[in-house]
């Protein structure tokens, strides 16, 4: 009943899975991403991409975040505390691939504290959620 | 694995992070949307580790890196009491600013790793997006700091008023745009360091005006600059995740700031400028009789037995007095005698936005027995009692009808329209708005002077021997 429709959609998961991995090593969205700059004539910074982006995701956050129940205010922050120590990335960079020791030094603190954030963040709003429960009965 | 592949997954963790954000709609979706952000977390440092494909020192560095930190944070998590809730949140805020500013300083000293140049010919753009990510994240930093000590009660939470300080701010804020600008024309290293230290010290005044009872409003906006700093860095980094993350939680600190400072009927101009809850001139028109009637655990036991209704009605002085678990059984007890017992919850009750509800859960009270100030205001002319612990400005009937008050215009909750209003309270002082509250010297109210969890169990007690 319930199983070969769980089995269809991961097949389904598996063969889209399939195609992004065959496009990336095509080289398919190289290809897209430097003709979306070629139509433009390579007039436009990629920085405008940027802000495009940045712009839109602060009107998602907008409505998102008004969406959020007044009464889950505190677990609002402390995750977004955590994901935004997504930040991490940046101290991955130095810390794995930099080859000046004073920047890789600066990589491996700012892992650490960012890393103190991610388990911090993530683990303490779980544990505030898990007490949140209905009347019984 | 290509840098465009590797964008399109950057692309989906952030996406993950928008369903985590979600799924706070409501409780019952809340901890799937939390799960949905740690799995975002994950294919992020995945990515970059695949990306990165760093030499086995360098990975070893990485895996120590995040098993110090990841095991320091896991042990913080499980051990926090709830009631010190924003005080982490604050101290959490201060790591993100403090990450945001070595990570643009490990992209000055080492631009070839991430891709914007190499020393001494970094982009103008990326020099800009730096220096701005290095200075919110400093900011973020050392303000997120005065905000735990003030938190925390390490540091007193009375505004300190420097001689001039706007003059100072305004002339600091300044200088930093202006070593922005030198930065950019000559990516001195010295004036990247400059451009920390003076954001450092910027954090540091624009939090140390602002007074305790503005707190809830003070973590919100450094939740938002935390997000700006990272979104700066973002920018740097031309990192899609990095980037949408620092703009949903940038706004989303920004929301919270703005419902805080409505909740409080301030601007938010005048909550940044500081100075609030001081001075305690603020007296009020001295034409009302200042006499109060006291009661005892037993008066307030046989009211409540007796009441069809009681609403309670939490604030910082229960947190303060660990009295959640005393007041849970309170209810418990109530509603044996069929007494219907509800919660209700101003936006700025606590310390920061939400901190009575998690302490209520705390206290396995069901989320929907309590309730919002605009959806239980009305209900306080039907209630036979209400119990008033360690609440009190949110209460003062003088932000309603006195217009001379300091916070006049101030939402309240109309607790003084219930029939008796039981007020507990350590003493007769002001509240933290260093305020006179009315609602005192009202006919119905009856103080009960003692700690808040002493009076709570007492009244448990009281309940059981009638």
């Amino acid at each position: 009943m319930a199983t070969p429709a769980l089995e269809q959609a991961l097949d389904d998961l598996d063969r889209a899975a399939q195609g992004v991995r065959d496009a990336a090593g095509s080289g398919i969205l190289d290809a897209a991403g430097a003709a979306a700059h070629g139509a433009t004539g390579g007039a436009i910074d990629p920085f405008v991409f940027q802000l495009a982006v940045f712009l839109l995701a602060i009107f998602v956050g907008y409505y998102v975040v008004w969406s959020v129940t007044p009464a889950l205010h505190t677990p609002l922050m402390s995750v977004t505390n955590a994901i935004s120590s997504v930040i991490v990335v940046g101290a991955l960079l130095a810390v794995g691939i930099s080859t000046s020791g004073i920047a890789t030094g600066f990589g491996f603190v700012a892992l650490i504290l960012a890393s103190v954030n991610i388990f911090g963040g993530f683990l303490v709003t779980q544990r505030m959620l898990a007490m949140y429960k209905k009347k019984e009965k | 694995m290509s840098e465009s592949f590797a964008a399109v997954l950057y692309l989906v963790s952030a996406v993950l992070f928008i369903l985590a954000l979600r799924g706070l709609s409501h409780p019952t979706t809340s901890r799937q949307g939390n799960t949905f952000g740690m799995v975002g977390m994950g294919l992020a440092i995945l990515t970059t580790l695949v990306l990165a494909a760093p030499s086995f020192g360098g990975f070893m560095l990485i895996v120590l890196g995040l098993a110090i930190g990841g095991g320091a944070g896991a042990v913080i998590a499980q051990r926090i009491p709830m009631t010190a809730m924003p005080q982490l949140v604050a101290a959490f805020h201060s790591l993100v600013g403090l990450a945001a500013v070595l990570v643009a300083a490990a992209a000055l000293y080492a631009p070839e790793s991430f891709g914007i140049g190499l020393v001494g010919s970094i982009g103008a753009t990326a020099l800009v997006e730096m220096s701005l990510g290095v200075a919110i994240g400093a900011i973020t930093f050392t303000g997120s700091i005065i905000a735990f000590l003030k938190l925390d009660g390490r540091m007193s939470g009375k505004p300190i008023m420097l001689p001039g300080r706007h003059v100072i701010n305004a002339g600091l804020a300044a200088t930093i745009l202006i070593l922005i600008a030198i930065l950019v024309g000559t990516e001195s290293h010295f004036v990247f360091w400059l451009i920390v230290v003076a954001s450092l010290a910027l954090g540091v005044l624009i939090i140390i005006p602002i007074g305790g009872a503005d707190m809830p409003v003070v973590v919100s906006m450094l939740n938002s600059y935390s997000g700006w700093a990272a979104a700066g860095i973002g920018f740097t980094l031309g990192n899609l995740a990095l980037i949408i993350t620092g703009a949903l939680v940038g706004s989303s600190g920004a929301i919270l700031s703005y419902i805080m400072c409505k909740g409080m009927n301030r601007s938010f101009v005048s909550v940044i400028l500081g100075g609030f809850g001081g001075e305690q001139a603020a007296g009020g028109a001295d034409d009302i009789d200042r006499t109060i009637k006291q009661g005892s655990a037993d008066d307030a036991a046989f009211l409540m037995a007796n009441a069809g209704k009681v609403i309670i009605v939490p604030g910082y002085g229960m947190a303060v007095a660990q009295a959640q678990h005393a007041l849970r059984e309170l209810a418990d007890s109530l509603k044996e005698k069929g007494v219907e017992v509800k919660y209700a919850i101003h936006p700025v009750a606590g310390r920061m936005p939400g901190h009575m509800n998690v302490l209520l859960a705390e206290a396995s009270v069901p989320y929907d027995e309590v309730f919002e100030l605009e959806d239980i205001n009305s209900e306080f002319a039907q209630a036979d009692v209400v119990y008033v612990i360690g609440a009190n400005d949110v209460t003062n009937p003088a932000a309603r009808d006195d217009p001379s008050s300091p916070i006049f215009g101030m939402p309240i909750l109309d607790v003084d329209k219930a029939k008796t209003c039981l007020f507990v309270k350590r003493s007769l002082g002001s509240g933290y708005a260093g305020i006179d509250n009315t609602l005192f010297y009202k006919d119905g109210t009856m103080m009960l002077l003692a700690d808040a969890k002493k009076m709570t169990e007492d009244i448990v007690k009281a309940l059981h021997e009638h």
